[in-house]
């Protein structure tokens, strides 16, 4: 079983993240992280050939050239190799050129499947995983809680509001994955050290056969007009104590307040 | 000089972090209560490899050096935890790495690696010699081709969860000795048949933290000569080396205690509110807490160079010293502001304060006493009077 998963470096939303002159992320002033949501992707993904007992793992990410050094905790949880797709003319890329790109990157690839996160903790839009699919022409399975692949096959459990749709299609197949997939494993420090010697592929644009299929900045068909902080939230309290404690202090607040 | 991140280590951090928080302050507070030793942590730590960094790959560790195997102690003890019950499982091969023979290096490593073989303890202390190491009185004689070992040491921490035994005794008597730092050799113990074979009896002392120490008394040990560790005589000088890295990484220990009491203090200074505001609103609260930060990144940036130094097979002894001298009074200074900041709660097992300040305390004595620390900088790096 050979799986690609789609990774994108993100920034790293523990810290302040700050804004360059664009109005965009200034990605080279934040430490990147592996965006949460494709860890659970690839978290599955590992899963996956570990239950097959045989197969690898390639993560495939669109990034700035700075990108590799956070691949590599995807390398150290245990995929085998990375592709990283970084190119200076892609700064400012929006979604449709980020499914441009990656679509171009899966066509050099072999694989049987390819798992997506659900959305990203940056772009948040969601929408890169269908494009992909329907770029390349791959069956699109979303929200994935349970995956099964078969032979030529895939069956996928697809939460709904109501539950779950049992939905299944031929490989090679794009699933999103979910978090109820499980969580996400941390590197050993066996897998920290493997990393180190992994392969991290970089193709440029000139490597992808994109024609001229306009991508990068100078492409984008969307544009940042205005940014603006949300609210703060007045001042809150949190009551941390042992239950004991913490029962007294809740009940005396909403008393206070006449609330009970 | 170079201050930016290593992601490498970064990951580092990151994994024990992760792995320490299915250790919750919950689970070293009912260690503490009965006295348990963290097995299961410890068989965690070992299965994931974070007690071999500093094995080389040859003999299956991973080949890293101590600043890896300090910030791995650190982000235990920063998490709550207590990484004394494991951290001599890293560092005790040290002496047999440097010093041990091709043959007993290819025995012992492979299997400490992977933790197949516990080397946790280290016997120097004996009841009439802590500070003074060149008094010990347990001796070894030669007796064809073993040693014949009798004597007593006291404090010798893990006895009962190590398989093996790193032993200081003499092999010449001390007032044959023109110089007193010669006559004393290492000796790798196997623990499991000496007490099996009644030559070695370990008996716990409970003291005020939890930590698993013993006295172990020596009638007649027998230990063939292929387990003396380097030359005979020249014990004292083999082990001075891992003191240093012994030093660094209690320095490393006291810094993730720090990290703890300082952010358990500003949190909970943040939070509780007395006279209609949070009591860290008032200087004389937050001011230790700030201080104390300032101290422990000091303390980290010498603890730093000192592995540094390590790592890159330099001198380091006046640099490990400081390290800790430094790491232990910072990692005090909060747990006091800690304790301050927590008012009466923060002597309430419940919120882990009284512990962690027992736990870091014991490093201004142990493994080595301030003083003395003191002692060798003003000897050695200072140049005056010898004070002892
Ligand atoms: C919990 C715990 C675990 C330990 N684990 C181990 C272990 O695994 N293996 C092991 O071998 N040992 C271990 N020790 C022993 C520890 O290393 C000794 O306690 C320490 O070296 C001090 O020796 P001592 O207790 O005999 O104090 P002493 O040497 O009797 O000193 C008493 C006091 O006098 C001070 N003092 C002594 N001489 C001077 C001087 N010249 N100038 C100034 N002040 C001086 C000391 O600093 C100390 O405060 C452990 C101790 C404890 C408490």
């Amino acid at each position: 079983m050979r799986i690609v998963v789609l990774v994108k470096p993100v920034p790293d939303t523990t810290g302040q993240e700050r804004l360059g002159p664009d109005l965009r992320v200034d990605r080279a002033a934040v430490p990147a992280v592996v965006n949460a949501n494709d860890e659970y992707a690839l978290e599955a993904a590992l899963k996956l050939v570990e239950a097959a007992g045989e197969g690898e793992v390639t993560i495939l990410a669109m990034a700035p050239a700075a990108a590799p050094e956070t691949l590599r905790k995807a390398l150290a949880m245990g995929a085998q190799r990375a592709v990283l797709i970084s190119d200076p003319s892609l700064a400012g890329s929006d979604t449709l050129s980020t499914v441009r790109v990656l679509a171009a990157g899966l066509r050099r690839l072999e694989y049987d499947l390819v798992l997506a996160g659900a959305d990203t903790s940056d772009g948040g839009a969601g929408v890169v995983p269908a494009g992909v699919a329907v770029s390349v022409g791959l069956p699109y399975l979303s929200y994935a809680s349970k995956i099964e692949p078969g032979a030529g096959r895939v069956l996928v459990h697809r939460l709904s509001p109501s539950g779950y749709d049992v939905i299944e299609a031929a490989l090679p197949a794009l699933v999103v994955a979910t978090q109820a997939l499980g969580e996400p494993r941390y590197p050993s420090l066996r897998g920290i050290m493997a990393a180190r010697s992994k392969e991290i592929i970089t193709w440029s644009l000139a490597d992808l056969e994109l024609g001229d299929t306009p991508v990068g900045g100078a492409a984008a068909t969307t544009d940042v007009v205005s940014v603006r902080q949300p609210a703060t939230r007045a001042a809150t309290r949190v009551v941390r104590e042992p239950a004991t404690v913490a029962a007294a202090q809740v009940v005396e607040f909403l008393a206070e307040r006449r609330l009970i | 000089m170079d201050f930016s991140r290593n992601p490498e280590s970064d990951a580092i951090r990151n994994a024990v972090a992760q792995l320490c928080a299915a250790y919750p302050d919950s689970y070293w507070q009912q260690l503490d209560v009965t006295g348990a030793y963290p097995s299961d942590f410890v068989a965690a730590l070992t299965r994931d490899g974070w007690l071999s960094v500093l094995i080389p790959t040859e003999y299956g560790g991973a080949g890293l050096g101590l600043a890896e195997a300090g910030a791995i102690l650190e982000e235990i003890n920063r998490a709550g935890g207590h990484a004394a019950a494991a951290h001599a499982q890293m560092y005790t091969m040290g002496t047999l790495l440097k010093h041990g023979s091709e043959e007993q290096k290819h025995r012992y490593l492979p299997a400490i690696a992977s933790g197949e073989l516990r080397l946790q303890a280290f016997a120097v202390t004996e009841p009439d010699a802590g500070s003074e190491t060149t008094r010990i009185r347990t001796m070894a004689r030669r007796d064809g081709d073993a040693y014949r070992i009798t004597g007593q040491k006291i404090f010798i921490s893990r006895a009962e969860h190590s398989d093996l035994m790193l032993l200081l005794a003499r092999t010449t008597p001390y007032d044959d000795l023109e110089d007193k730092t010669r006559g004393l050799s290492v000796f790798l113990v196997d623990l499991r048949t000496a007490v099996e074979k009644g030559q070695v009896e370990i008996r716990p002392i409970r003291v005020m933290l939890n930590h698993h120490t013993t006295e172990v008394f020596i009638n007649e040990l027998e230990v063939p000569t292929a387990n003396l560790v380097g030359e005979e005589g020249e014990g004292f000088r083999h082990i001075i080396d891992g003191w240093n890295a012994e030093r660094i990484l209690v320095a490393s220990e006291a810094i993730g205690d720090g990290r703890w009491f300082t952010e358990r203090a500003a949190r909970y200074a943040t939070e509780r509110v007395v006279f209609g505001r949070p009591v860290g609103a008032n200087q004389g609260v937050q001011f230790p807490i700030a201080q104390a930060y300032a101290d422990l990144e000091a303390a980290s940036l010498l603890r730093d160079k000192a592995a540094w130094l390590f790592d890159s097979g330099r001198a380091c002894g006046p640099e490990a010293n400081m390290a800790k001298l430094q790491a232990s009074r910072a990692s005090w200074a909060a747990a006091n502001a800690c304790l301050d900041a927590h008012g009466g709660y923060g002597f309430a097992s419940e919120y882990h304060v009284e512990r962690k300040f027992r736990e870091t305390r014991l490093l201004i004595a142990a493994p080595v006493s301030n003083n003395l620390l003191l002692a060798y900088l003003a000897q050695h790096v200072l140049h005056m009077p010898r004070s002892y």
